[in-house]
């Protein structure tokens, strides 16, 4: 087996935008850009994070992945097969092997199931073990491995009688119990309190490693991002700008959208009080309906020029090892020096 | 200094059926002319509870139960609706809710629902009306053609600026912003948060900032103050709080540990095991020490009171009172 476990080539998903009446009679047709030309390899047993602002295309590309929608372009490929469309059989495979954490762990669970119930559910859809005992068994196995301990406490239980943090590793639970290859995990502890949190992020990160899984980390929020995910991906409406291993990322970060980002996160350190903070970013995201010409960013951009301003996106190139960006100016911005901190 | 506000033994309880939540437990605090008062704390210690109860107007089946809160020498507990509604509310203390740019009315421009707060409260001919409204979206920092626009026709930055004009232009000392930055996106909210201390300065303004992230308190709040389960546990100036000596409290250090930082590299990062207390029954005794990693005999069965171990610097735990 390769070391890449998904790659996505190009991939595209474009909805048709409401039109008015004009449009209808003369044939018009509008899209919005959801993901527009996405390109990505993750390897085998990394956490890859992507990151971007709301409105930017990452559930998208997630949902793209979980397979519950199709690309309107562009390839998906999985462990070396194309899974871009499958068919109906092939899809329950696929499913099996690709799981997904919901943001919300109070709505993504059945309140008339108890633990029980919704581990179960997966194995009897799949038709995996062979009595009711034997999928309670496995069920108990998967709340052991979320460190839901004793299971036989949890297994009689109903969501509301869990705690945020405790749902979220039932819902971690519920994934891992028809042994996936694969977790898009779409901020799976932003709605989770702050000192629980971390505990949560490192369940995750010890069975992903007792596992050997692989993890598409979905989130908007730089600072977990860097410290759970080797490798990140920024998304600016609909294209990836920068990507690189998470330390590099952040501290040498290249593309004037990352850096504005960047400066934009706030951090527990005194002294801040009386300054107002530079974030060097002007306006507002434009609607993916209405992308740009040129590079997409440059309307928000202190650093464009005219040839930023036409002719197509730039493509995303290697600039370092590992380190990915689109930009056609980011060596002059480096030369400029610190000057937008 | 002047204060603006003092809040002595505040007590707000929840009247469901399986008995009071005791949402709000005996705090005391005050907060200084022209500064910013960080309130700070996980989901259900309070910290919502207490900004409406401020306002003398608890969600039901909340109710004050007990306590001061002494605005301009008089305790507001005392007044009835009318007075409230007439010469407190938003007149010497506003809030910005959590979300509140989410219930603009959709069906009216920007201007018109301005127009209709501001008449209710001041006598002002339409003309005076609308330009004192162009005054205070301008200082909050958007032109005056969204005036004449609907709210979907705004971005969330700008729709949580407009509620900010609407908690300032009936000129209070005092402004509570609950969790403002929550829902938007990194670079809005750094957009907001500069704006916030712009208005600080320019109208010399008091806030009291609520949020749950005390990374954002670092950047905004003069003084901090942590609550959990209904009590205090600490209050602190930013450089008690943030700075190298850290803080006190083991909820505040421990939570401050547990906060991931983006420019520093962590191999582990903290966290505090269990989860917060049930406010039916909130447990003897100190109410962190089921959680608290240097729990002593003492702390399972007296209540720490909040004593002041250094100057501005509050404490509720025994374990920082022996260290003095």
């Amino acid at each position: 087996m390769s070391d890449v476990i998904f790659e996505l080539k190009n991939v595209k998903k474009w909805f048709p935008a409401r039109r008015n009446l004009g449009q209808l009679l003369s044939g018009e047709r509008k899209w919005i850009k959801a993901v527009d030309g996405v390109s990505l390899k993750i390897k085998r047993g990394e956490i890859f994070g992507l990151i971007g602002e709301s409105g930017c295309g990452k559930t998208t590309t997630g949902k793209l992945i979980m397979k519950l929608m199709e690309p309107s372009d562009g390839q998906i490929i999985f462990n070396g097969e194309d899974v871009t469309h499958l068919d109906k059989e092939r899809l329950g495979q696929y499913k099996r092997n690709v799981q997904m954490i919901f943001q919300d762990p109070y709505a993504s669970m059945n309140p008339r199931f108890r633990a029980v119930d919704v581990l179960t559910e997966p194995l009897e859809i799949h038709g995996i073990g062979k009595s009711k005992a034997e999928r309670e068994e496995l069920a108990a196995k998967a709340l052991e491995a979320v460190k839901l301990t004793p299971p036989e406490d949890f297994l009689g239980r109903y969501a509301h009688m869990l705690s945020g943090g405790q749902r979220q590793r039932l819902a971690t639970a519920r994934t891992l119990i028809l042994s996936p290859d694969f977790i898009v995990a779409d901020e799976p502890v932003s709605m989770i309190d702050l000192s629980t949190r971390a505990e949560i992020l490192h369940m995750m990160k010890e069975v992903q490693q007792s596992m050997g899984l692989t993890y598409l980390y979905i989130t908007h929020d730089l600072s977990t991002a860097r410290y759970f995910t080797d490798r990140i991906a920024v998304m600016y409406l609909g294209k990836i700008v920068e990507m690189g291993y998470a330390d590099d990322l952040i501290d040498k970060a290249k593309h004037p959208y990352t850096k504005a980002l960047i400066s934009a996160v706030c951090e527990p350190v005194s002294g801040k009080v009386n300054q107002s903070k530079e974030v060097p970013i002007k306006g507002e995201i434009p609607s993916a309906a209405n992308i740009p010409e040129g590079c997409r960013f440059h309307p928000r951009c202190l650093y464009a020029k005219p040839e930023c301003m036409q002719g197509e996106d730039p493509e995303l190139q290697e600039v370092e090892n590992g380190h990915y960006v689109a930009c056609i100016r980011y060596k002059e911005i480096e030369e400029m020096g610190t000057s937008w901190r | 200094m002047e204060r603006v506000l003092d809040v002595r033994n505040l007590k707000v309880y929840y009247f469901t059926s399986k008995g009071p939540v005791r949402a709000v437990d005996d705090i005391s605090f005050y907060i200084n002319k022209g500064e910013t008062l960080g309130v700070v704390g996980e989901s259900g210690c309070g910290k919502t509870t207490l900004g409406t109860a401020l306002l003398n107007m608890p969600t039901p089946p909340g109710k004050v139960v007990g306590g001061e809160i002494i605005i301009d020498g008089t305790n507001i507990l005392e007044l009835n609706e009318n007075q409230l509604r007439k010469n407190v509310r938003w007149e010497k203390i506003s809030m910005v809710f959590q979300g509140a740019m989410n219930s603009l009315t959709p069906a009216y421009t920007i201007e018109k629902q301005m127009l209709e707060t501001l008449r209710y409260h001041r006598e002002l001919d339409e003309q005076e009306a609308r330009e004192r409204i162009k005054k205070y979206v301008n200082l909050v920092g958007l032109s005056d053609d969204v005036l004449k626009r609907y709210p979907h026709e705004l971005s969330g930055g700008m729709k949580q600026r407009i509620v900010i004009a609407m908690a300032l232009f009936l000129e209070p000392e005092l402004v509570i912003c609950d969790e403002p930055t929550t829902a938007l996106d990194v670079v809005v909210q750094a957009q907001i948060i500069n704006l916030l201390k712009e208005l600080k300065q320019k109208l010399n303004l008091s806030f009291i900032f609520v949020t749950h992230d005390l990374a954002t308190e670092a950047e905004v709040a003069d003084r901090i103050m942590v609550m959990y389960a209904g009590k205090i546990a600490e209050i602190g100036t930013n450089d008690q709080i943030y700075g190298e000596q850290g803080p006190m409290h083991p909820y505040t250090s421990n939570l401050l540990a547990a906060t991931p930082r983006l420019h520093k590299k962590v191999e582990k990062l903290n966290f505090i095991p269990g989860s917060p207390p049930d406010l039916l029954n909130p447990p003897a005794g100190c109410r962190f020490h089921l959680r608290c990693p240097v729990v002593m005999e003492k702390c399972r069965t007296e209540e720490p009171p909040l004593k002041e171990v250094e100057k501005d610097h509050y404490v509720a735990c025994w374990r920082c009172y022996e260290n003095e």
